[in-house]
């Protein structure tokens, strides 16, 4: 059993959890997930890692409430209450942080961070700016009130960037247009993170390649195991198949044919309107 | 008991021969006819720690009752059934009510021992060195303990909680700690374990549980699944029961490929889940490598068996799920180097499946998180550990056994080499 420690809902939508999981929070490293199941009937949820606490024995994830099984996860549990099971840190770290001290000086780092994707650019972000490495960070949502983490964002990069699609806060538009309005004022990035629901991604992808910026992805594909086994999470990038969960979950944007990885992650979506409905909602 | 009476207690038993852990037949036979259960149960005990499991799933056919010479001219004795029925008789019972067959708790030795996954290798390591006295933790990565026994085998052929479950207990019984939910080389690592943790000798039985597919164009498409995926769906989150949330997708029409066990289980699966199901397999009927009782359940149940056919594309609708499977037919050339003759596509013969899910069920290899993370613990050209007989890789204090070094094999032989190498680590930790 894993205990609540914190439960905090950030929007409407996303619930931030702390858990209790001090062999986890030993070894979490930037990029890695987890994988929760609330109880014995519950489902296996990957969800990222958005902060660990090595000292404290604590891990962070953001949920946002999708499906029957994440609604159940948020409302059925109140801090003090525990999760059957929590597993990880699965999937290699980010490539930073077993990447050359030297190669890794050179590097100037922009984030495009979307929706729930926001929660683990921050480790990210985060583990980069201690480094010293130039971090600059674009959030984008709908508007103002679906905006999160960006205090702690605020606080682990260069300049943070806030985006909404109908202007409440920040520049107007989308965190794609962003990066390109940044590139037209001269602002050079070595590489790019991007981070957020599939199409978001996508359209991250379409815009680093136009301006030649390498862009790594963090693919959030369905998953049961999460070790390897089931074959779910597979994805085609560079014409070959990976596990997201063993191979990844970060891949070359460039590389990952993001059609088939969409039309995956909708595979069972028949039955999870099934299980919404009996849920309730 | 009337069964029992039919073996003939020859002198060189060679059922005992047969039996990949050398369970004394002959005698637990002697003991059910007397009406003496649990002098039956002791005398498995010697040699498996899991008789309720084995008496289902292993392949008595080529192994104990394969040998009987009753089965020369007749049916030979139905061991496994016998097995199973001790076994089952056993844990129907109370443990104090058990008489002799109860485990005794050993006497601490004080010696630390880790078990890293909790299939039929793992808890036969682990029960044996538990018995001996040894301070035994399993580290299992999923939720539930079992490995494949959980996530693999169907609820039809191993109930879960009736017997896989009590066998399990039997093995904590003895004392042995299972710790679920963490993944050795990602949670924390072998050295960690025993540098930090005071594990003085580590036992991997990881299994193969990586699963293969055949390359083929349209394998990605939705509604293509490995059988890791489907069964482990179905049994291992119980996505058959309606008050469990994972989802899973039988289709209407579904093709399981491949002709193994697993193979069997998928489309069995698939079949109770509603959909029609046919499996197809590159070789004919005479090459299945499943089990023969298993093939004749799957076709009794109304499974439909493509044989000498193999897929050479999965075909999409216009929504990028699967509308058909192409397949070209096979025909027997000459025997390959496993002795099987090797399937040759006919030329032309290419004609579609109509199905809208494949389950891949094409064999498993071994996981190779464990080789990635672990300095110095080598790995075969195939995927396995390098390990000797006894099980000692290639690391002083670090043992192997299973399909984590033979890739995909049986449950028995995966309990015997466990067995073996709690011997070995036996020997190491005393130092001979």
């Amino acid at each position: 059993m894993f205990k609540i420690l914190e439960k905090q809902m950030l929007n409407p939508t996303i619930a931030k959890i702390v858990i209790s999981a001090p062999r986890i929070a030993k070894a979490a490293l930037p990029g890695q997930f987890l994988i929760v199941r609330d109880e014995e009937k519950g489902e296996r949820i990957p969800l990222t890692i958005s902060d660990s606490d090595p000292v404290k024995g604590t891990v962070t994830v953001v949920i946002q409430l999708i499906g029957a099984s994440s609604h159940r996860m948020v409302e059925g549990f109140e801090a003090g209450d525990s999760y059957s099971d929590v597993v990880g840190p699965l999937g290699n770290p980010s490539d930073f942080v077993n990447m050359d001290p030297e190669e890794l000086k050179e590097q100037r780092y922009v984030f495009i961070a979307g929706g729930l994707g926001t929660a683990p650019v921050y480790p990210q972000a985060k583990w980069l700016h201690d480094h010293g490495i130039p971090v600059d960070v674009i959030i984008g949502a709908r508007m103002k009130d679906l905006l999160i983490y960006t205090e702690e964002l605020g606080g682990a990069c260069d300049n943070l960037y806030l985006c909404t699609d109908d202007g409440s806060v920040g520049f107007k538009g989308v965190g794609t247009a962003k990066l390109e309005a940044l590139a037209a004022e001269g602002k050079t990035y070595t590489r790019c993170v991007a981070i957020g629901p599939m199409i978001m991604m996508k359209f991250a992808t379409l815009t680093c390649v136009k301006l030649g910026i390498p862009v790594v992805v963090s693919m959030n594909s369905l998953m049961v195991d999460g070790t390897g086994m089931c074959g779910a999470c597979r994805v085609s990038v560079g014409g070959k198949t990976m596990f997201s969960c063993v191979d990844g979950p970060e891949f070359d944007g460039a590389l990952v044919d993001w059609d088939e990885a969409m039309r995956r992650s909708r595979q069972y979506k028949p039955e999870e309107a099934a299980a919404m409905e009996s849920y309730g909602k | 008991m009337l069964e029992a009476t039919r073996c003939l207690h020859c002198k060189n038993p060679r059922c005992v021969g047969g039996c990949p852990v050398n369970i004394q037949i002959p005698e637990f036979i002697s003991h059910i006819v007397t009406g003496d259960i649990d002098a039956a149960a002791a005398v498995i005990a010697k040699d498996s720690s899991l008789p309720a499991v084995c008496g289902r799933v292993c392949p008595q056919e080529t192994q104990c009752e394969g040998q009987c010479i009753l089965g020369i001219k007749g049916e030979p004795v139905a061991i496994g059934k016998l097995e199973r029925f001790v076994a089952d008789y056993q844990h129907a019972r109370p443990v104090g009510e058990r008489g002799s067959a109860v485990a005794i708790k050993a006497v601490p030795n004080g010696h630390k021992v880790a078990v890293i996954g909790s299939g039929p290798a793992g808890l036969a390591c682990a029960a044996d060195l538990a018995k001996w006295g040894y301070d035994v933790t399993i580290f299992e990565a999923l939720h539930k303990a079992g490995g494949v026994l959980a996530y693999g085998i169907p609820e039809f052929r191993l109930p879960k909680d009736k017997v896989l479950q009590k066998e399990i207990d039997e093995v904590t019984g003895l004392g042995v700690k299972i710790e679920t939910d963490v993944i050795i080389g990602r949670t924390t690592d072998i050295d960690d374990l025993m540098e930090n943790e005071g594990f003085e000798a580590v036992f991997i039985g990881t299994g193969a549980g990586l699963p293969r597919f055949m390359g083929i164009p349209g394998e990605n498409l939705s509604g293509v699944f490995s059988a890791n995926e489907f069964l482990t769906r179905n049994n291992l989150m119980k996505a058959y029961r309606d008050d469990y949330l994972t989802p899973i997708h039988a289709g209407k029409k579904c093709c399981v490929v491949g002709g193994g066990n697993v193979a069997m289980d998928a489309a069995r699966t698939a079949l109770r889940l509603g959909a029609d199901t046919t499996i197809v397999y590159r070789r004919s009927e005479a090459e299945l490598p499943a089990r023969k009782e298993e093939v004749h359940h799957a076709k009794e149940e109304g499974i439909d068996f493509r044989m000498l056919t193999n897929p050479v594309e999965i075909l999409s609708d216009e929504n990028g799920w699967v509308r058909a499977m192409k397949c070209i037919r096979m025909e027997l050339g000459e025997p390959d180097a496993s002795g099987r003759r090797s399937p040759v596509p006919v030329d032309g013969s290419e004609f579609e499946i109509e199905c809208d899910t494949v389950i891949m069920a094409l064999g498993t290899s071994p996981n190779p998180l464990i080789a990635q993370t672990t300095p110095g613990l080598e790995r075969t050209r195939r995927g396995g550990l390098v390990a000797d007989e006894a099980g000692a890789t290639t690391r002083k204090g670090i043992f192997a056994g299973g399909d984590a070094v033979t890739g995909a094999a049986t449950v028995i032989l995966a309990m015997g080499a466990g067995r073996k190498a709690a011997e070995a680590i036996d020997a190491y930790l005393k130092g001979e």
